[in-house]
């Protein structure tokens, strides 16, 4: 019997994700109007438990994905992977205000610039202050200050070790956590309540997957606006890192 | 038909990541630069066309509307496969960094979203929310 269960589980992963993750909606939604009486977001406590199971799959496994590491919940791996994902933050984009978008066209470019240099120096100055002087690694872990990707990559062509290169990846992820949850208790000091708003926070928060649930946990018509400036800040910061944020640094440190 | 709406979506997903991609490697980055942001733009782009030809019923709309909605939860099931049990061992090097850049970017949102010049409907929000506070 259990076993007939398990298989049938185990056969339908994507369907079995939809049900779990509707599940845990249901439980937020509750949460969120009987204990917070609304204040705090259904999608952010979502997102919050969301983080909590891939803790309890990180510990069950010790794999990289969560609760997608666990062979019965695989079909999360692909629910929330990069390709639905990225699918439906473009469907978003059939609700943007187009005189709305490019309003704040410029300032998104400039919140994208600075969403990449000002989370690099203050990363590497990080790790200046914890006794790391060689060039390459300083850059590595200012890199992963932008981003989990753009850290990785930067410190595979600029040749960093895989301790430094794990560091850098786990200042990206705890920043990306970091962004999920603060967002929506930060709303209001970050003023982050019309589309010209929204844009400069995607390009200076950087990371789809922070912003993406920061601004859903917030106020579900942001999010394409930020999405829509966020999406290019890994590829920015992948194409800075490796080369003039490297040579400044190298320049800097010698 | 609603697979009109979900097929255009598909397509300017695909053709965005392509367009990405290419940029990527012609500016030598080794990843995709900004290929979701082209799809977004190239989607707009459509149904702004498709809209003014009348070519975009509500059941074709539908087809992508549908996708729009799901986003929450596919975010859900995306931070439930975060490595967050490597996050939580990065130690304090990993922390104080991604604090102390979280803390400067937010100062930085905030800073500029000061200077927007509020809408009329956005200052009666604004108004509301100063109450509110």
């Amino acid at each position: 019997m259990l076993e007939l269960l398990e298989k049938t589980a185990k056969h339908n992963g994507l369907v079995l994700a939809f049900a779990l993750v509707g599940l845990v909606m249901i439980v937020s939604m509750q949460l969120s109007r009987r204990l917070t009486f609304g204040r705090v977001h259904g999608s952010a406590i979502a997102i919050l438990i969301g983080l909590g199971l891939a803790y309890w799959g990180g510990i069950q496994t010790g794999g990289q994905k969560g609760l997608a590491d666990v062979t019965l919940f695989a079909g999360v791996g692909l629910m929330g992977g990069a390709m639905l994902r990225d699918f439906a933050i473009v469907a978003t984009a059939f609700e943007v205000q187009v005189v709305e978008a490019r309003k704040a066209g410029l300032v998104g470019a400039v919140a994208l610039i600075l969403g990449t240099i000002l989370p690099f120096i203050v990363g590497a100055s990080v790790a200046w202050g914890f006794g790391y002087r060689d060039a390459v690694s300083i850059t590595t872990i200012g890199a992963g200050a932008v981003t989990y990707i753009v850290g990785p990559v930067t410190g595979a062509a600029i040749g960093a070790s895989s301790e430094i290169m794990a560091l850098s990846i786990a200042t990206g992820l705890v920043k990306a956590i970091m962004v999920m949850v603060g967002t929506p208790m930060a709303a209001r000091f970050l003023r982050l309540s019309t589309p010209r708003s929204a844009m400069v926070f995607g390009g200076l928060a950087g990371t789809v997957s922070g912003v993406s649930a920061g601004l859903a946990a917030t106020d579900r018509k942001l999010v394409p606006y930020g999405a829509l400036v966020a999406t290019f800040h890994t590829g920015l910061g992948c194409l800075l890192g490796p080369s003039l944020l490297f040579f400044a640094t190298r320049a800097l440190v010698g | 038909m609603i697979i009109y709406g979900t097929a255009l979506l598909a397509v300017c997903h695909l053709l965005g990541i392509f367009l990405g991609d290419l940029l990527g490697a012609l500016l030598g980055a080794k990843t995709n630069v900004g290929g979701v942001g082209i799809a977004m733009i190239l989607l707009i782009c459509a149904r702004l066309w498709l809209h003014k030809r009348g070519l975009m019923p509500a059941q074709t709309e539908m087809g992508v509307g549908f996708w729009g909605a799901m986003y929450i939860p596919v975010v859900v099931a995306m931070a439930a496969q975060q490595n967050v049990v490597s996050a939580l061992r990065g130690g304090p090097v990993a922390v104080l960094a991604a604090f102390a850049s979280v803390l400067v970017c937010a100062v930085c949102v905030s800073l500029i979203n000061r200077g927007e010049r509020p809408a009329p409907e956005a200052d009666a929000e604004a108004r509301v929310a100063t109450q509110r506070a």
